[in-house]
């Protein structure tokens, strides 16, 4: 198959530019998307915005406090929930974990990473919903942290994976116990890499709607009691973007442009922290 | 959290021997202090697998009664009735096929192109900085795309696309209709625009875990850059890219907000891509929350079954295809 020079130049350069028109392919919806949050959210953002809940149907104004309440405090119970099972799981796994049984529990992660999300929310439905009769925000943070986990325990073993062992047998050495060891040495030294992971995940929970359908439901009001329906803004995004009132894409808009603003500026400071971890 | 404090008791009492340490004195406690350590790090790691079970576990119970009284029926038959009873699902299992392969083969070449784009042909600091980006587009929540989705590309569909589709290509089943705007096409457009980011970020690291020695081989020979791709990168990425597509099929079929958002909601099963469709989530996402009856929220809970079954098998498949080149590029090294 021996062919000139010339023509596989040709062949090269032709696939370069067919491998960039790709890249370009997926690159113009997603600036497209962009540049309709920015328009349409910096020119519906308010003050009332960021004090308000939403106005009733069919009045002007209002805004979507109620919801940023709300996902703050689904969020916190679901780290609540979700921190420690993930972080004290990954020691387990990087410090304990026998060969077989933690490639299993490493399958199991990352296969429930993948499930979709609206099951996790059928989930936390029959098993909090149905008992406590009742939608609530509570149901919402668990069905949250069951996304969390999987997450936080990959990136955290993976982090403390690369602590190294000479650091963990000194500890040892000077007579702290494993526990201590584990957790003030080995732990803390993998602590930036392991905030990366964190940050990451709340990024994650963060957008997370499907999930809160049927555990949160929403709000319209102030809603503070964990125990009852809970207004979250991802769900206001989504009820006021199928609405049929224009006030109300004006809202959904804003809301878009804060939560992707939340979620870049977390992913900003993990890959931050990240770094650093590498650094050191 | 309930059924957490539950099983955990179970467990200390399980195991005699960290019960009866903690109820000796002084001496045996920095070794009670690491057995306890040791234990309840075991216990977090295993509730991975107990939250994985328990979810199973949940969704066979809750649909049992569905699946007593359809049998096979219930994903052959398209009646959804909530009022008479009658629940079949053959129009979501119908929508969420072709909405996700039809998005997977549209998306697969364009992320494959994209990844090698960034790692093997872009000077190097636009690659490293499209890495990232692409990265963070991955990670875009879907409701942000359903927004943009029923909002924007909805509509331009509506007064662009589907009236220029029924004109030129109306003779063909998949074009023909009216032009609804939210339809199986805007549900395959945003789920190719959703895939893309995650397919292409896997990619990119299945091809920087192909050992160089394999690049440079190509390269001593004499291969062009296209040429070294071809022989020597993908062939050796290949069961791993696979599975980053596979794995960007398990996200589509999963995918609910932006979905349910453009797909337009209606149960039909119609060759034409210009007609409104359901899928399994969207459908779950709509009724779930205000069932009728315990049957209906039962067919709900064994579509969601079915779904969890579709996504375990196809993710378990595309970890098991990148983990297999991972492996094998760590084990080339060593």
């Amino acid at each position: 198959m021996m062919r000139s020079v010339g023509f596989r130049k040709a062949k090269n350069h032709l696939m370069s530019g067919v491998m960039l028109a790709c890249t370009l392919a997926v690159l113009i919806p997603l600036g497209l998307i962009f540049f309709h949050i920015l328009k349409m959210g910096v020119s519906s953002l308010s003050l009332d915005f960021f004090t308000h809940a939403p106005a009733p149907t069919g009045e002007p104004g209002g805004g979507m406090a109620n919801g940023m309440l709300g996902s703050l405090i689904m969020i916190g119970g679901a780290s609540l929930f979700g921190l420690p099972v993930g972080i004290l799981g990954a020691i387990y796994l990087s410090e304990f974990g026998g060969s077989k049984v933690s490639t299993l529990i490493r399958f199991a992660a990352d296969v429930l990473s993948g499930t979709p999300s609206i099951i996790t929310g059928m989930v936390a439905y029959t098993l909090l919903v149905v008992p406590m009769k009742g939608f609530s925000g509570l149901a919402g943070s668990v069905a949250l942290a069951m996304i969390m986990i999987p997450i936080v325990l990959r990136t955290t073993e993976e982090q403390l994976k690369m602590v190294p062992g000479s650091l963990r047998e000194a500890s040892l050495a000077l007579g702290v116990p494993f526990w201590r060891t584990s957790l003030k040495v080995t732990l803390r030294s993998a602590l930036s890499g392991v905030l990366t992971g964190v940050l990451l995940a709340v990024a994650r929970i963060a957008g997370e709607t499907a999930p809160l359908l049927f555990t949160a439901l929403g709000n319209q009001f102030w809603s503070k009691n964990v125990l009852q329906p809970m207004a979250a803004l991802p769900l206001q995004i989504f009820s006021f973007a199928i609405a049929p009132y224009e006030d109300w894409h004006r809202l959904a808009w804003a809301g878009a442009l804060v939560l992707v603003t939340v979620m870049f500026a977390l992913s900003l400071t993990a890959r931050y922290f990240g770094r650093t971890g590498q650094a050191r | 959290m309930e059924l957490e404090m539950r099983s955990c008791c179970t467990h200390e009492t399980d195991r005699p021997d960290a019960a009866s340490k903690r109820t000796e004195p002084a001496p045996a406690k920095k070794l009670g202090g690491d057995a306890v350590f040791r234990y309840l790090t075991t216990f977090f790691a295993f509730s991975i697998l107990a939250i994985l079970a328990l979810m199973l576990y949940e969704m066979t119970g809750e649909s049992l009664p569905a699946i007593r009284e359809f049998g096979w029926k219930f994903v052959t038959s398209k009646e959804w009735d909530a009022v008479q009873g009658q629940f079949g699902a053959l129009p979501y299992l119908y929508g969420s096929v072709v909405s996700s392969v039809l998005a997977l083969l549209l998306a697969t070449p364009l992320s494959i192109g994209a990844a090698l784009f960034i790692t093997e042909v872009a000077p190097g600091r636009l690659g490293s900085l499209m890495a990232p980006l692409v990265e963070l587009l991955a990670a875009i929540p879907s409701v942000i795309y359903g927004l943009w989705g029923v909002l924007v590309m909805a509509p331009w569909l509506q007064s662009t696309v589907q009236p220029f589709l029924i004109e030129h290509f109306g003779f063909i089943p998949f074009f023909e209709g009216a032009p609804y705007g939210v339809s199986m096409l805007a549900a395959v457009f945003i789920l190719m625009i959703m895939v893309v980011p995650i397919i292409t970020s896997i990619t990119r690291e299945v091809l920087l875990a192909v050992p160089q020695s394999q690049k440079e081989a190509a390269i001593a020979l004499g291969a062009t850059r296209w040429e070294t791709i071809k022989i020597a990168i993908l062939p050796y990425g290949k069961s791993g890219i696979l599975g980053a597509a596979i794995l960007g099929l398990g996200r589509a079929i999963g995918e609910t907000m932006a979905v349910t958002m453009v797909i337009g909601n209606a149960p039909n099963i119609s060759l034409s891509l210009l007609s409104p469709a359901y899928t399994m989530p969207s459908v779950i996402a709509n009724e779930f929350a205000e069932t009728t009856s315990k049957l209906h929220a039962s067919a709900l809970m064994e579509i969601g079954l079915i779904l969890m079954l579709v996504t375990l098998i196809v993710n378990a498949m595309a970890r098991l295809l990148i983990w297999s080149v991972s492996r094998s590029a760590k084990g080339g090294a060593a």
